[in-house]
């Protein structure tokens, strides 16, 4: 029974780390909180979700809803955030707005073009449940889900630190003039953070659609507040202490939500857990330190 | 008629909230994500008095005083945790109070709680009442609001909301002013929750939600932040909006997202901020006319 939950709390965390993800590497380099990567999730979950049925091909779902989300942030980047951060005397609570105000808008516009009702994800794995010993089983959605993130995680840390472009990042994201004077592109290290902090998203979207057997419009409300929980709790644009935070978040809300009891809705352990934390150690459960 | 007072009076809540929120974002410089938390805290604990027995118009200064409690604690946090993390708490916080107006059966839980409509003189109370005591409101917050910023209290805001490190440097006790503008801000939230419990008679946790903490900021951000007309504007145009484009009922959230983002895009200052583009044509239509009270 422990185990099972805990297994159970390790796939949630793992969603919960893909989709915060994004919202790190994107503060990592801009120094803003872009709640609109829910909006990214949703807009990813239903491009996957009219891919897969039109050509029943779940790994061409996952890449082309990636790659589209992907760039989609990017273009955000460019005619949104990117003008906005260039002007002088900004209120750092301007592009924060902005995000709020772009989620608000992508939610709403998928409403419109897809439907407001509940779409059923009838994904086809083509493998079935692990069993492991007498009572613990692991559904092929989990299966799919441990695996895959497992994968992206790997990428993104061998595009971090082994290849230029990460070094750039890296470099970006901790001294933003400094990197631009020796001659680093930042722009490449900003649209980077944009393909693969709204592609994750995407993957994480589809990845819930298939677990839960649905998509809504409103499938981004929980995470646009429970990501900004794991971002901080991760130590604010540091990958590896999301990943924690992430696991640390879904492991507890399962936990408390079966051992401890209801009494305090599942969705807000994760801010109750974060406002503790912080009242203790202002800079987050992850002190900042990159890679 | 009764129709255009319903939405006046809604239109005048919100205006105080940007009102008082405006005191902690825009002259204290303070990333507070949670206002309506403290609109919240204002009107469980007026509905909590008011079902006890006591006076509406007991419960409204008490209403105040335990918010404005609440928003000094808040105050004395965001000593410690700043900026970015600042606005992540407040929005934490509006979560967790939602869950125990939602959770606790003391606040009538999932139910919601309701109260007695209040009396004035023996007559109970009509939506003209509540209109004519929240623009007395408004007008003494503004007052209120005017006499801060050329006091020495608004000054030393100014200094530390353009720069903290230089404030302190003079010797301004930058931890004594943010949690005065705190606890200003908040109570008049408080104060706020009070009467809209008591003008709705029935409150639900989801009427102090995330959504309506942003919708409060949007107010104060469209308007013109750090102003006093800014919110009064903000308040206006959004408040209103959901009754002007009830045509467009289906494409609100569209439009009203649309709004935000095209604002912060194009004209982050607000439309009545400092050096919009309404005051800059104000400006060459009337040279004389005074620049705005931002730059401190």
């Amino acid at each position: 029974m422990l185990l099972q939950q805990i297994i159970n709390g390790i796939i949630i965390g793992s969603v919960y780390a893909l989709t915060a993800m994004g919202a790190t590497l994107i503060y990592g380099i801009m120094r803003i909180l872009d709640i609109a990567n829910a909006g990214a999730y949703v807009v990813g979950a239903y491009i996957g979700y009219y891919i897969y049925i039109t050509t029943g091909n779940l790994p061409l779902a996952f890449i082309l809803s990636m790659g589209l989300t992907g760039t989609i942030g990017v273009l955000v980047h460019k005619c949104l955030y990117g003008p906005i951060l260039a002007k002088p005397h900004i209120l750092p609570i301007i592009p924060l707005i902005t995000s709020v105000g772009l989620f608000t808008l992508t939610g709403d516009l998928v409403r419109l073009i897809c439907g407001a009702g509940t779409k059923a994800y009838n994904a086809e794995l083509g493998f079935g449940a692990v069993h492991l010993g007498n009572n613990i089983v692991i559904a092929p959605e989990w299966i799919l889900i441990l695996v895959l993130t497992a994968v992206l995680f790997l990428i993104l840390w061998f595009i971090l630190n082994k290849t230029t472009l990460g070094l750039a990042w890296k470099a970006t994201a901790e001294e933003p003039e400094i990197a631009r004077a020796v001659g680093i592109n930042t722009n490449s290290a900003t649209a980077l953070s944009y393909i693969i902090g709204y592609g994750f998203a995407a993957a994480a979207g589809i990845m819930v659609g298939i677990l839960y057997n649905s998509i809504t419009p409103a499938l981004g409300e929980t995470p646009s507040y429970k990501m900004l929980a794991i971002i901080v709790l991760g130590g604010l644009g540091n990958p590896v202490g999301t990943v924690i935070a992430g696991l640390f978040v879904g492991l507890s809300e399962t936990l408390i939500s079966v051992y401890i009891g209801s009494f305090i809705p599942k969705d807000s352990i994760a801010f109750i857990v974060l406002v503790l934390i912080l009242l203790i150690k202002p800079s987050g459960l992850v002190s900042k330190k990159l890679s | 008629m009764s129709y255009i007072i319903t939405v006046a009076v809604n239109i005048a809540i919100f205006a105080l909230l940007a009102l008082s929120l405006n005191i902690i974002t825009g002259y204290a410089g303070q990333s507070a994500m949670g206002h309506a938390a403290f609109f919240g805290i204002g009107a469980y604990t007026a509905a909590l008095m008011t079902n006890a027995g006591i006076s509406f118009w007991l419960s409204l200064p008490a209403a105040m005083l335990v918010t404005a409690a609440a928003g000094g604690l808040l105050g004395v946090i965001s000593l410690r945790v700043r900026d970015d993390f600042l606005a992540i708490t407040t929005i934490g916080i509006n979560f967790v109070m939602v869950a125990l107006f939602q959770n606790m059966k003391i606040f009538g839980a999932s139910l919601g709680m309701s109260v007695t409509p209040p009396t004035f003189f023996g007559a109970k109370m009509t939506p003209m009442h509540f209109l004519v005591l929240l623009l007395i409101l408004i007008v003494l917050t503004c007052l209120l609001t005017r006499k801060m910023t050329k006091s020495w209290f608004g000054l030393a805001l100014a200094s530390l909301r353009n720069d903290e490190g230089a404030a302190m440097s003079f010797g301004i006790n930058v931890s004594q002013y943010k949690i005065l503008a705190f606890i200003l801000g908040t109570a008049i939230a408080g104060l706020t929750g009070a009467i809209y419990v008591h003008r709705m008679t029935f409150i639900f946790s989801s009427s102090f939600a995330f959504t309506v903490s942003i919708s409060i900021l949007s107010m104060v951000v469209v308007g013109g932040i750090g102003t006093i007309r800014g919110p009064l504007l903000g308040a206006l145009i959004l408040g209103a909006a959901p009754e002007v484009l009830r045509f467009a009922a289906d494409y609100r959230m569209i439009l009203y997202g649309g709004i935000l983002v095209l604002m912060m895009r194009f004209q982050p200052q607000g439309l009545l901020g400092c050096d919009s583009f309404i005051l800059r044509g104000l400006h060459k239509l009337f040279p004389k006319d005074k620049a705005g009270e931002m730059n401190g």
